[in-house]
């Protein structure tokens, strides 16, 4: 298929933009002037101004005498640039390509998608009027090459849908600044004659080269389409993306959880026709005043079932500020992988976590709380009691050593060691009884001790002597001196855990 | 005529057990939880599984306790396949330990919920799930109406629920089948050893909906239960209790 590019101009953004703010300055003529060395240089005006003999590049002291009741506000550096790229989020529904064209201009990469809106005609059609309705003067063309569209939207006369194949013509009478080109060099051609494209279109290109500079030789060749030249999207395009546009702006739950279905019954589809199943989806909408919002969803394995993220997103959907109405909604699949086959889980009939059921209800609790707060543990390879079980993120992983079952561990462990006191036989001794709390156990029988060192080169410190001792009541414990025996310092013994 | 009104008896009676939740078991199921004398306290002599079960302990030893008589009840409910969720808002748990009863730490999942309200959100939304075997619930405080929830969610979809209800100053009317109180006695070794025995508990079931509450005293070894003192009924079966 060949490329079509449109290339659109907004002939008066700032002034247009002030209007939509400022409804009561439509009409009138006004000026946006920054400061260039010590004076007020004129940025932007109306058509107003313009019939006044006010041009770009005036100062402002100049203009205030032909047109006495110019109005003139400060220009804000690098205004344009957020607009552009506000206006250039706003056409990422007429296509996935989206370029900025700084300092006035859009450039969209329109191949295979004109006739979604019925042919290039009403495609451009619905671009002006959509813009006009919200306040901006627009000129769009569509041509075969991005220098083609971007001379004739801000040049031609007449005829902005240049056919395939006939932008050479479409070039022909327009005047070299139609190509792009810098201010000094359209002087020179100015200055030798050459008033139109076709007055040196047939010229040698080492003619040109040497008389203009390399660049102007690219620049032609790129309007010809003989030099290739890319856009550079604003957005990288997601492979799997669903849009609903709405007739009537949306502002009712109901209205969002239907279209909000209704998008991921479309993806979804695409989706299993291609054996992939979501891992991270983002859920968008545009409000009719501009703004915008997204919520995004993971999930723990590849899926593709429409209820289930449906609840994922269910959980999230209060976030939406619906405000004056939705007008667009877009789904994104921002990571996809390919769906486990579920054909062979039948036969395992309950598998463990790697369950189906079980995988999308932990997506949904770690939709509410948080994923960091699931846990799995495996055994690791250590002896010190807080390092031995580790945590996995992956639920599927199986443990690679085993979990030792050689050594008695506690049923509930403190996440900190509580200081005891003791009397214990000097020098190694289980103690004979141990205050906790305020309260006293006489301890009648004891397992011990078993040493555990601590892992030098992680971390310096003392050993441990466990101990697992039994109380009058049948409470066990396991309490733990900290080092050697110390006459001096008696403060060291700890309580750790609780045997069931 | 009197026969007939006896069959018209025991089939009102079967019929209540299933309005109450129970389901009969199914022939062929192995729901021999391993308890042995303990389950002649339960209706029809079996284990209810697929209902909730209410643990109450007041003391962290009391914790350790109960945590390993349930560990010891997941080992084999987990036999079926499925997973187990451990869901608690301050876990202490340490999870090596549970290998000592025979459950593979790895099998557990921990959902260590951040905000105490959400627990019992948790719960519920995992209790409703069928491809979990069992849950595990850590909570301090369960009302009427949500152990009421907890108990329609699992008798629709058959998951065992266990509630372990840490520092409880009063125990108020729960929806739940079961309740137990577990604490640790003294371990018993051959005369003369020293040492620290197999853990050894004072297993309490204080109410149990349509059976005999009782007490035992229940040691663990060799990966199974081994009741030492022979089941003693407190008192007849009190319904609707």
């Amino acid at each position: 298929m060949p490329k079509r590019f449109t290339s659109i101009w907004f002939r008066r953004l700032l002034t247009d933009q002030k209007a939509i703010r400022q409804p009561e300055l439509k009409g009138k003529a006004y000026v946006f002037a920054e400061p260039d060395h010590g004076r007020m240089l004129i940025t932007a005006l109306t058509d107003e101004a313009r019939k006044f003999g006010v041009t770009e590049g005036m100062t402002v002291a100049d203009a205030r005498i032909i047109a006495p009741d110019l109005q003139v506000f400060d220009g804000i550096p690098g205004r344009n640039l957020k607009l552009l790229t506000g206006l250039a989020e706003w056409c990422l529904r007429y296509t996935p390509y989206v370029q900025l064209d700084p300092p006035d201009g859009l450039l969209l990469d329109v191949t295979g998608c004109t006739h979604l809106k019925g042919g290039e005609k009403a495609y451009l059609q619905e671009i002006v009027s959509r813009m006009k309705a919200a306040g901006y003067h627009v000129r769009p063309a569509i041509a075969d090459t991005i220098g083609a569209a971007w001379g004739v939207a801000r040049f031609a006369t007449s005829g902005l849908i240049v056919p395939e194949g006939t932008h050479r013509n479409a070039l022909m009478p327009l005047p070299p600044s139609a190509l792009r080109l810098p201010g000094d060099l359209l002087t020179k051609l100015r200055n030798l004659g050459l008033h139109q494209i076709s007055s040196f279109i047939y010229m040698p290109d080492s003619v040109l080269r040497r008389r203009f500079g390399k660049n102007m030789v690219l620049r032609l060749k790129q309007a010809l389409g003989q030099e290739a030249e890319y856009l550079f999207p604003l957005k990288e395009p997601v492979p799997f993306t669903e849009q609903l546009a709405c007739l009537e702006p949306i502002k009712t739950r109901l209205a969002i959880e239907i279209a909000l279905n209704d998008l991921l019954e479309r993806l979804c589809k695409r989706l299993y026709g291609e054996g992939l199943g979501l891992r991270s989806a983002l859920f968008t909408w545009y409000r009719i005043d501009g703004k915008n919002g997204n919520i995004k969803i993971g999930t723990n394995h590849a899926s593709n079932r429409v209820p289930h993220l449906f609840k994922l997103f269910f959980i999230k959907l209060d976030t939406v500020a619906p405000g004056m109405g939705i007008e667009l909604f877009v789904l994104d699949a921002l990571k996809t992988e390919p769906v486990s086959d579920k054909q062979s889980e039948i036969w395992t009939s309950k598998g463990g976590a790697d369950n189906e059921e079980v995988a999308e209800l932990l997506d949904r609790v770690a939709g509410r709380i948080g994923s960091a707060y699931i846990q799995r543990y495996l055994p690791g390879e250590h002896y010190w009691p807080e390092r031995s079980p580790k945590t996995d993120p992956d639920f599927k992983k199986a443990a690679e050593s085993e979990w030792r079952t050689d050594k008695p561990r506690p049923m509930q462990i403190l996440d900190q060691p509580e200081p005891i006191e003791t009397m214990a036989l000097t020098p190694d001794y289980a103690p004979k009884l141990f205050i906790w709390k305020g309260e006293q156990h006489i301890i009648v029988g004891a397992d011990g001790p078993e040493r555990i060192e601590r892992e030098w080169w992680d971390d310096p410190g003392e050993h441990r002597d466990y101990y697992i001792v039994e109380d009058e009541a049948g409470s066990r414990y396991w309490l733990f001196r900290s080092g050697h025996y110390d006459a001096k310092n008696n403060q060291h013994w700890y309580l750790h855990g609780f045997f069931a | 005529m009197k026969a007939t009104k006896e069959e018209i008896v025991s089939k009102l009676r079967e019929d209540m057990l299933r309005w109450e939740g129970f389901r009969p078991p199914k022939p062929g199921a192995n729901n021999d939880l391993g308890l042995g004398p303990v389950a002649a306290a339960f209706p029809d002599g079996v284990f209810p599984t697929g209902a909730i079960h209410e643990f109450i302990s007041s003391k962290p030893e009391d914790t350790a306790a109960t945590g390993g008589f349930i560990a010891g009840l997941v080992q084999k409910l987990l036999l079926n396949g499925g997973a187990c969720l451990w869901i608690s808002y301050t876990r202490r748990l340490y999870p090596p330990a549970l290998k000592l009863f025979g459950v593979d730490p790895d099998r557990v999942i921990f959902i260590d919920v951040p905000l105490q309200k959400d627990v019992l959100w948790v719960t519920e939304e995992a209790l409703k799930c069928e491809g979990v075997a069992t849950v595990i619930c850590e909570t301090k405080d369960l009302s009427f109406m949500e152990s009421q929830r907890l108990q329609l969610a699992v008798e629709k979809s058959q998951v065992t629920g266990f509630v372990l209800r840490k520092d409880v100053k009063k125990a108020n009317t729960t929806a739940c089948v079961t309740r137990w109180q577990i604490s640790p006695v003294r371990s018993q070794l051959r005369t003369g050893m020293p040492g620290v025995g197999y853990p050894r508990w004072h297993v309490e079931l204080i109410k149990v909906r349509n059976g005999k509450p009782g007490n035992w005293i229940i040691e663990w070894k060799k990966q199974s239960f081994q009741t030492i003192i022979a089941p003693r009924i407190i008192e007849p079966a009190r319904r609707y209790a």
